[in-house]
């Protein structure tokens, strides 16, 4: 147990410490609920689906996170490059156990980075639902550990940064953009619909809409038994792939 | 305390490692030499758990490296080629950390910390951020970082890369003390012979996978006919730079030289 705690702990301290990090990736998420939110907020309402920043912002938080998650769970290539790595896998510690810290660190940094677009979008214009803010703060949970896992899992079969921009282009950046943060799903083709179906992160943004905003497109519970699923399956898959780590 | 029988390894039909067998004594400083991509640093990978061989046998501190490894990893300590520091975290947090990963009881772990950052001249720097050290400095807290948890023995892959003389001279003289004060054994592997020679009671020197010669830094340059320790070694490895090809003159020379130790 005090490993997996030192392991989160250090990824908390590295995280608090890298002010550009953190100014650094609340810009990205701002940029999008301004530019977006206002941008195409009256074309939204004119086509009478709503107040589009109540829509928008559940998916943006959902993409703060994504992008943190996933890039705290490949900092472990940049651990194998500087030899970090090397540090702990000669401990006498098992490689779940550092697997689990990891993740549980990474995430929770991503979870915070959510936790702070989810307090920007509120003087925006956001109006969350503060009743079932425990649920939605599940659902931030569970879509930061899923992205965390699943970076672990890529980081641990990449052997340099090099494949780092081939993962985001053709795995992070569809993920996010075929989710439904940016847009409804009730009214897209049939062929999307499957796609969105099949994303993970679909259900991570449509339980975050359907507890702090709009209201669900699968169901709160379907979500939360999907996401929950997926997540434990990618824990799993993540642990194997890094219990396989040569230096 | 080490002990190696017929250790081989390969990788996709390379043989990096090439049935090679030795002993290190208890309390003994022994150096690991061999030109670059010998197969020094596989050696270590392997004898440090990090890396499984393809056949032999290696036990260190009597036991098993490859049934027994959380045994093997409590009585080890290293230093890697590479730096191996949190350079985010401050020279006491890395150190903290390196203690609670081996399971030093925080009121021990206190107490050697302080002992070993005193011993490496870094105690008064010790809440700073690792990244603004020097390479001597980060090098000797990795080193007082491989000893916090009284391994028996400790492993340092070329410690002196890439530091001035005068550093060089203050970590082999810390190694020197460790090894008088606190008993360790010591395995070390660097491109500096003349230096090696100096510390080393033994010396192994490796090529291209096999150990071709092993002794006291006197007796490889007896064998050898040379007066310095850099011509035995280059003698024994030959002139050729190392991710060439070597001559069949080359292999013959170290077919010949294969030790039998």
């Amino acid at each position: 147990m005090k490993i997996i705690y030192i392991l989160w702990l250090r990824q908390l301290k590295r995280y608090s410490r890298s002010r550009a990090r953190i100014v650094g990736s609340i810009g990205q998420p701002l940029l999008f609920l301004v530019a977006l939110g206002f941008g195409l907020g009256p074309v939204f309402e004119n086509a009478g689906e709503g107040n589009y920043l109540q829509f928008l912002s559940p998916g943006i938080i959902a993409m703060s996170i994504l992008f943190t998650a996933v890039f705290s769970g490949i900092e472990i290539i940049w651990d194998r490059q500087f030899g970090f790595l090397k540090e702990t896998l000669v401990a006498p510690v098992s490689r779940l156990e550092i697997m689990i810290g990891r993740t549980l660190g990474g995430a929770t940094v991503a979870f915070f980075q959510g936790l702070i677009v989810f307090v920007i979008a509120i003087p925006l214009g956001f109006h969350p639902n503060f009743f079932m803010l425990p649920l939605g703060l599940l659902f931030m949970l569970l879509i930061a550990l899923f992205f965390t896992a699943l970076g672990t899992a890529i980081a641990s079969v990449l052997k340099d940064m090099q494949g780092f921009q081939l993962i985001m282009n053709f795995i992070i950046m569809p993920t996010f953009f075929l989710s439904g943060a940016l847009f409804p799903i009730n009214s897209l083709p049939s062929m999307f619909k499957i796609v969105l179906a099949v994303n993970p992160l679909a259900y991570g943004i449509d339980g975050l809409r359907g507890t702090l905003a709009s209201g669900a497109h699968y169901g709160i519970g379907l979500d939360f038994l999907v996401l929950g699923t997926v997540t434990a399956l990618l824990l799993v898959i993540g642990s194997y792939l890094f219990s396989k780590i040569q230096i | 305390m080490i002990k190696v029988k017929d250790l081989i390894k390969k990788f996709n039909g390379f043989t990096a490692v090439d049935k090679i067998s030795f002993d290190v004594n208890k309390g003994e400083i022994f150096a690991f030499l061999g030109p670059n991509g010998a197969g020094k640093t596989t050696t270590i990978k392997m004898l440090t758990t990090l890396l499984s061989p393809t056949s032999g046998q290696i036990s260190l501190n009597g036991y098993d490296v490859l049934t027994q490894p959380d045994k093997v990893r409590r009585s080890f300590g290293i230093v890697f080629q590479d730096q191996s520091l949190d350079e985010e975290l401050t020279a006491l947090e890395n150190m903290d950390f390196h203690g609670v990963l081996y399971s030093v009881p925080k009121e021990i772990r206190k107490e050697r910390i302080e002992e070993l950052l005193n011993i490496v001249e870094l105690w008064d720097r010790r809440r700073e951020y690792v990244k603004n050290f020097s390479g001597g400095m980060k090098r000797r807290l990795e080193i007082a970082r491989g000893l916090l948890h009284h391994p028996k023995v400790l492993f340092l892959d070329e410690p002196t890369l890439g530091l001035d003389p005068q550093t060089r001279k203050h970590i082999w003289s810390y190694i020197v003390n460790l090894n008088k004060k606190e008993g360790i054994t010591i395995f070390f592997t660097t491109h500096y012979i003349e230096e090696a020679g100096k510390i080393a009671e033994r010396i192994a020197i490796i090529n291209q996978g096999k150990i071709v010669i092993q002794g006291s830094p006197e007796e490889l340059m007896k064998e050898t006919g040379t007066t310095l320790l850099e011509d035995a070694f280059i003698k024994l490895t030959g002139h050729n730079i190392r991710n060439e090809q070597a001559s069949s003159a080359d292999h013959m020379r170290m077919m010949r030289r294969v030790h039998k130790h």
